[in-house]
């Protein structure tokens, strides 16, 4: 056992508690950015002026106007830009677009009003000219015009081209698939202000305060340290405040500077959908090969992740889709190719899973295709194409500790009783005309870490007060995910004191500077390594002085439950340690510092070991889809998932609950419609507020839901033997996907391979079970092209 | 003349607020910024918050509502409580106890309205703890339902409805229970004048029919589950608002030998609970239509007022065979609703014209359902309704009425379906040929809900299923 994961006796790690804010969140006493702003004086609310064309060239703007509507007090545009016009960090996206709008919907100045009435009355006073230019609003437009960004990339291993023209048999086929708008329940938020001293002050929803604070300074042509940036909490980011912020964040601080008051920039919900970057959604073409035994021989696939009108993280998007292609399953042979389509949409971002879903979602497909036409159960096809200890990934990585995802299936199906439950389904499809059954089981293997290895380090400051109560301040941010609970238990286990004596403050870029984004799920793990580092150099030098105190050596203290026992004997409370540290002048305060160590990724040949470790988790779905209407309900979901050593069993459990609905969310129900027409409104966001784009309600919640943690899950690598659960979880949703499937083919003849979009909403589901329905028997022999 | 809310029972003055100003900014201005802004459009839950309201089963009845479509002018002299009212973190509410110890919050930001909305299942007057769980309801006599308009984007629910389900009942001494047992504050009349528009709340009908009769720009209000939305994610800002929804003229009920009579300003909820199963089409809709929230606010007037042709009253109302009483300054008359709409939008309502109450004849077809086609279960716009009322006598269809929305300009009857069914057997085989004629009823379009040939898919299909689930009670009806 590692030092960074030996977990001592009394831990406070590991405690099923609720989220540190719980008591905040359910009488709304919690503040989230947008609640300072009534405790804010002489506050100016900003509008944008919005493109009405997916593309066109801006030929003439006329603020003027938008003075005269009472109220307004400063319309900015490009020319305020003091310092870099630019709201990320590849230089490709202009924060006031001063020559092209490149998607409908795109900012193209701002209003500042007394009130958001008067900023929105402003801003349809402004005037716009615009020359519309030719437009690509689908993947697949781009493809055809060759419209692409950023650095394609190339994954191989083996012989693909031999293995598929051996292989017993070969499928191909090609699957568009749709992205995923994050809503988060609070929009996009910033409210800025100029501190005493020019100093800019910028609370702001941000999951990535750091780059926040960075942008910001760009904009404004100020060095980083004149800008601070604060997250109080988000109300969800699931990504999308990964690098979406920024521009927004740097748009408030740029008009606090030119008028002086403060700023309060925040999207409504339409604002927001047809303004931010969600969930690539990808094209995929691909040919696979099985042996007789069921066994794949070979992948190629050509991903096309639609970008949209920027790079933004398009690129280690692309990658994490192409190393996550193989989900769980040794492929001996494989052959990737990845690139990132131009298209004038939102520019697509950070998604929990960060493109990992989408490549996983080829593979399951694949198998959720071809499982009839080679005539095995597709439950049984998973499962002998499962990884075993000794391989390794396509990239290069061994994958270590493989026998989990065995240990996970054969868990879920005994707890879920699968056997007994799939013999009632066939029961009750064989009697029911009109209603189909569907169980599916599927895996997940997801790789834990920044795929850029630089973004693997994280910061901690901890400071221990005369009085022995503790404050901690960290690198991440606090985004519902639980990462304050898992650092607050953290401190209070490494320096053995009581949960009620560690306070946390809030995420702000003047405390840890540098720090990477809380994303990756790898928050607790960064995060908590630096706090347990900076709670150690205190506990050490607190041990010094206790052990003098008792009559021992420094190493025979031990901190536990607000005590510092001697091994030999005697005690000490903390609290007079503390004190008597204090009168002996030792620090009571460390920064503390992590960063992953053994990771190396050679980004050009896509090959290496980019994970420290990867997360396993399996789950099995059952539906009931009605024959009339196409219509289903999640009768019951089993998931077994390892967590390594929980660090919040509740918290962690949380996560994969939320996570998983949120990815039937993605696979079933949640719909982004682009206009792809010629008409007037070409490349607009059909479905672009709640009433028209659905969220998984009450009535999606599994009936039964059963989740449980894998045991005996000790994770070396990482902090108390943890590990991370933000991401992984989302992609167990492929069960449902494919039990969806499974059901449809159960209206048609034994054999019937289902070919079913994402997302498979009801409307997707009718014509698939309608094909089935009518589809003639599948003749034993076939092999289909073209799938 | 009243002008202050009682907010956690403290009077605030309106002062301030504009006309259109939601309930909702209006609570956050105040500092009370529990309540959140999720969406604006009703949809999210956010903003739930609680407001007393004349009961149906005790004289008050906690009401959650969303507070981001209500005009808080609206709300002038009436009683609210938020999430900050309910507890505090020192002293937590039950429900908040529930919801933050079983790990029904992540990100906290939809908890305030959970909060708000769970509290008024929790105080329902009639909720009772019954072996009967189902998939909806809890051991304690917890309605999922009452759930159905709030929306989280963290937890996935199970926490949740777990909270929900671990309830147990008010203690003597709670005050919000107590709050019940007398009745809420009358409805004040209003006149609120800003920056030139007005909204006014009338005490009674003649003044609101003169109003509208003098002033064409004036706009009607009734739940505003409609018009907030307008406000909120259109822009729009009427001039002058006329709100109806407290008109004790329209909010009668009664039920007799010849008719059911509903009373416009009457909402779903209460007009679900008044008939009590009464009319069994109607017991069919009312938990598909929207949310509870919603269904909170929104009247049934408001619902046939916007002349909307994706209404779900409408098809069940057509089958129903229901007539409105419209009034005006110039008297009331009584439309056939088969005749109400004239158009996209459009009415034979005349621009100084209420709906006063709906009409719906008995006895009742024995043979009704209503059938909703959407993406979601839970509160969504439906793709396609159907409803349906069949007299079958003897195994042969005497009568159909077969009303549709989602598939026109306007809620249509379904008259060639209709006709292919009269007079024929109610067999499969019928059925089958009625149902191709179904599929080509109305002139359904693509848009972002669904595609046109689903819809007219949908239509046959329905007259299948309802077929399907109504074999079993074949010639009862007789
Ligand atoms: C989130 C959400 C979900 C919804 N889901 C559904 C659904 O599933 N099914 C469905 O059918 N509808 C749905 N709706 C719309 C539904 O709530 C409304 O149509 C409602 O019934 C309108 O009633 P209201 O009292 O709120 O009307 P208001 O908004 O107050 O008014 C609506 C219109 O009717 C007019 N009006 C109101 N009362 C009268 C009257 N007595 N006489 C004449 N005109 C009048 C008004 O002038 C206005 O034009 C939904 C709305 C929202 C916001
Ligand atoms: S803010 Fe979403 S329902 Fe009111
Ligand atoms: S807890 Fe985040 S939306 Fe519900």
């Amino acid at each position: 056992m590692s030092q960074l994961s030996e977990r001592p006796v009394e831990a406070v790690v590991g405690l099923p508690l609720p989220h540190e804010s719980a008591a905040l969140h359910v009488t709304g006493e919690a503040l989230y950015t947008d609640d300072l702003v009534v405790r804010t004086r002489d506050v100016l609310h900003a509008w944008p002026v919005q493109s009405p064309y997916a593309h066109a060239r801006i030929v003439d703007l006329q603020v003027k106007p938008a003075y005269d509507v009472p109220g307004v007090v400063r319309v900015l545009t490009s020319d305020d830009v003091p310092g870099v016009n630019d709201a990320g960090v590849k230089h490709d996206e202009p924060l006031f677009p001063d020559a092209e709008v490149m998607f409908h919907g795109h900012a193209i100045c701002w209003v500042l009003g007394e009130t958001l009435e008067a900023a929105r009355l402003g801003a349809e006073a402004v005037q716009v000219e615009y020359e519309p230019l030719p437009s690509l609003v689908s993947v697949r437009e781009a493809i055809a015009a060759g419209n692409f960004q950023g650095t394609g990339r190339h994954l191989e291993r083996g012989d693909v081209e031999t293995a598929l023209t051996t292989a017993a048999h070969v499928f191909q086929g090609e699957f568009e698939f749709a992205g995923q708008e994050h809503f988060y329940l609070e929009t996009h938020v910033a409210l800025a202000l100029v501190d005493e001293g020019g100093q800019i002050f910028v609370q702001s929803s941000s999951q990535h305060p750091s780059e926040t604070q960075e942008i910001v300074a760009h904009v404004l042509g100020v060095a980083s340290h004149a800008v601070t940036v604060q997250c109080l909490r988000m109300g969800g980011g699931f990504g999308g405040k990964e690098m979406q912020p920024h521009g927004f964040a740097a748009i408030a601080a740029l008009g606090a500077t030119l008028t002086g008051r403060p700023v309060r920039l925040r999207l409504n919900r339409t604002q927001d959908v047809t303004m931010s970057g969600k969930r690539h959604g990808f094209h995929s073409q691909w040919r696979a090969g099985f042996d007789d035994d069921g066994r794949l021989v070979a992948l190629e696939a050509t991903l096309t992740a639609d970008g949209g009108w920027s790079l933004d993280l398009s690129e280690p998007v692309l990658a994490r889709a192409m190393c996550h292609i193989d989900n769980a399953y040794w492929i001996p042979n494989v052959r990737v190719d990845g690139r990132i389509a131009k298209t004038n949409k939102t520019s697509q971002t950070a998604f929990r899973g960060f493109g990992g879903p989408q490549g996983m979602l080829v593979i399951e497909n694949v198998l959720g295709r071809c499982a009839p036409l080679l005539g095995y159960d597709a439950m049984e096809l998973r499962r002998r194409n499962l990884y075993q200890p000794g391989h390794t990934t396509p990239y290069g990585q061994p994958v270590r500790h493989a026998e989990r995802l065995e240990a996970c299936w054969s868990e879920v199906v005994r707890g879920g009783e699968v056997e007994r439950r799939q013999a009632e389904i066939e029961q009750f499809n064989a009697i029911h005309p009109n209603t189909k059954r569907g169980l599916a089981m599927t895996p997940v293997k997801f790789g834990i870490s920044f795929n850029l290895t630089a973004f693997n380090q994280a910061g901690a400051l901890v400071h221990v007060y005369k009085d022995g109560s503790v404050l901690i301040n960290h690198g991440g941010t606090e985004m519902g995910q639980g990462l304050h609970t898992k650092m607050l238990q953290v401190a209070a286990t490494t320096l053995g004191v009581p949960l009620e004596r560690v306070r946390l403050a809030p995420t702000r870029t003047d405390k840890v500077p540098n720090t990477s984004a809380t994303a990756a799920s790898s928050g607790a793990d960064l995060n908590g390594a630096a706090i347990k580092n900076a709670c150690e150099q205190i506990r050490e030098r607190l041990a010094q002085v206790a052990g003098s105190r008792l009559g021992l050596h420094a190493h025979d203290v031990r901190f536990a439950d607000g005590m510092v026992r001697g091994l030999q004997g005697g005690s000490l409370s903390w609290d007079d340690v503390v004190l008597a540290a204090y009168f002996q002048r030792v620090q009571l305060w460390a920064a503390g510092f992590y960063r992953t160590e053994g990771l190396h990724w050679d980004a050009n040949a896509m090959q290496g070991e980019p994970f420290k470790y990867f997360a396993y988790g399996v789950a099995a779905a059952e539906v009931e889809v009605d024959g009339f209407t196409g219509a289903y309900t999640l009768r019951r979901v089993d998931i077994v998932h390892d967590v390594g050593d929980s660090l919040s069993p509740l918290i962690d459990l949380g996560q994969i609950e939320g996570g998983f609905v949120q990815g039937t969310g993605w696979l079933t129900l949640e719909d982004l419609r682009w206009d792809e027409s010629d008409g007037p409104h070409r490349g607009r966001l059909a479905t672009q507020a709640a009433s028209t784009y659905k969220l998984p309600s009450f009535s999606e919640m599994p009936q039964v839901f059963n989740v449980h943690l894998l045991d005996k899950a000790h994770e070396d690598g990482a902090v108390y033997g943890s590990k991370a659960v933000g991401e992984p979880p989302l992609m167990l949703a492929f069960s449902v996907r494919e039990a969806l499937r499974q059901a449809a083919a159960a209206f048609g003849p034994v054999g019937t391979s289902v070919d079913l979009p994402s997302p498979a909403t009801p409307e997707a589901v009718y014509w698939a079970l309608d094909e089935a329905r009518s589809a003639a028997p599948v003749p034993s022999s076939f092999s289909l092209s073209g799938v | 003349m009243s002008t202050t809310i009682k907010v956690n029972g403290q009077d605030l003055p309106l002062g301030g607020a504009s006309v259109h100003t939601t309930t909702l900014d209006w609570l956050r201005d105040r500092g009370l910024t529990g309540a959140k802004e999720g969406c604006a459009e009703g949809e999210c839950g956010a903003c739930s918050v609680l407001v007393a309201r004349p009961g149906i089963d005790s004289p008050t009845e906690w009401t959650a509502i969303n507070a981001c479509l209500v005009p808080v002018a609206a709300l002038d002299g009436q009683e609210i409580v938020t999430s900050e009212g309910l507890g505090t973190s020192s002293e937590l509410h039950p429900v908040q106890r529930e919801l933050a110890v079983r790990g029904g919050s992540q990100c906290g930001f939809c908890t305030p309205g959970f909060v708000c909305s769970m509290a008024a299942e929790y105080y329902r007057p009639t909720r009772t703890a019954s072996a009967e769980e189902d998939c909806e309801h809890g051991p304690n006599g917890f309605d999922l339902h009452s759930l159905s308009g709030n929306l989280c984007r963290c937890t996935g629910y199970r926490p949740i409805r777990d909270a929900a389900y671990a309830l147990g009942d008010p203690d003597g001494d709670d005050t919000f229970a107590a709050r019940q047992s007398s009745p809420p504050p009358p409805p004040a009349p209003t006149r609120l004048t800003v920056n030139g528009a007005e909204f006014v709340r009338p005490e009674q009908l003649d003044d609101v029919l003169e109003l509208i009769a003098e002033c064409p720009e004036a706009k009607v209000v009734a739940g505003s589950t409609d018009t907030g939305v307008e406000v909120n994610l259109r822009g729009v800002r009427p001039s002058l608002v006329v709100a109806v929804d407290r008109l004790p003229e329209l909010r009668e009920f009664s039920i007799d030998d010849e008719q059911v009579r509903i009373g416009a300003a009457l909402t779903l909820t209460e007009v679900e609970r008044l008939l009590a199963g009464r009319v069994p089409l109607l017991e069919q809709l009312f938990p598909q239509f929207a949310s509870r929230l919603i269904r909170n606010g929104a009247t049934i007037g408001g619902n046939l007022g916007t002349g909307s042709p994706i209404g779900d009253t409408p098809p069940a109302l057509l089958a129903l065979d229901a007539s409105l009483v419209l009034a005006s300054r110039r008297g009331e008359r009584t439309v056939a609703l088969a005749d109400y709409f004239t158009g996209y939008r459009e009415t034979l309502k005349a621009p100084d014209e209420l709906i006063r109450a709906v009409l719906i004849p008995l006895p009742l077809a024995p043979l009704t359902a209503f059938h909703k086609i959407a993406k979601r279960r839970f509160d969504d716009i439906s793709s396609v309704a159907v409803g349906y009322a069949l007299d079958v006598v003897d195994g042969v269809v005497r009568e159909a009425r077969i009303g549709l929305g989602g598939v026109a300009a306007t809620p249509i009857r379904a008259r060639a379906t209709e006709q292919a069914l009269v007079g024929r057997p109610w067999t499969e085989r019928t059925v089958r040929e009625a149902a191709a004629v179904m599929a080509t009823e109305g002139t359904p379009l693509d848009d972002h809900r669904a595609s046109a040939s689903y819809r007219s898919a949908m239509l046959g299909q329905s007259l299948l299923r309802f077929h399907a689930q109504q074999l079993h009670v074949e010639g009862v009806s007789a």
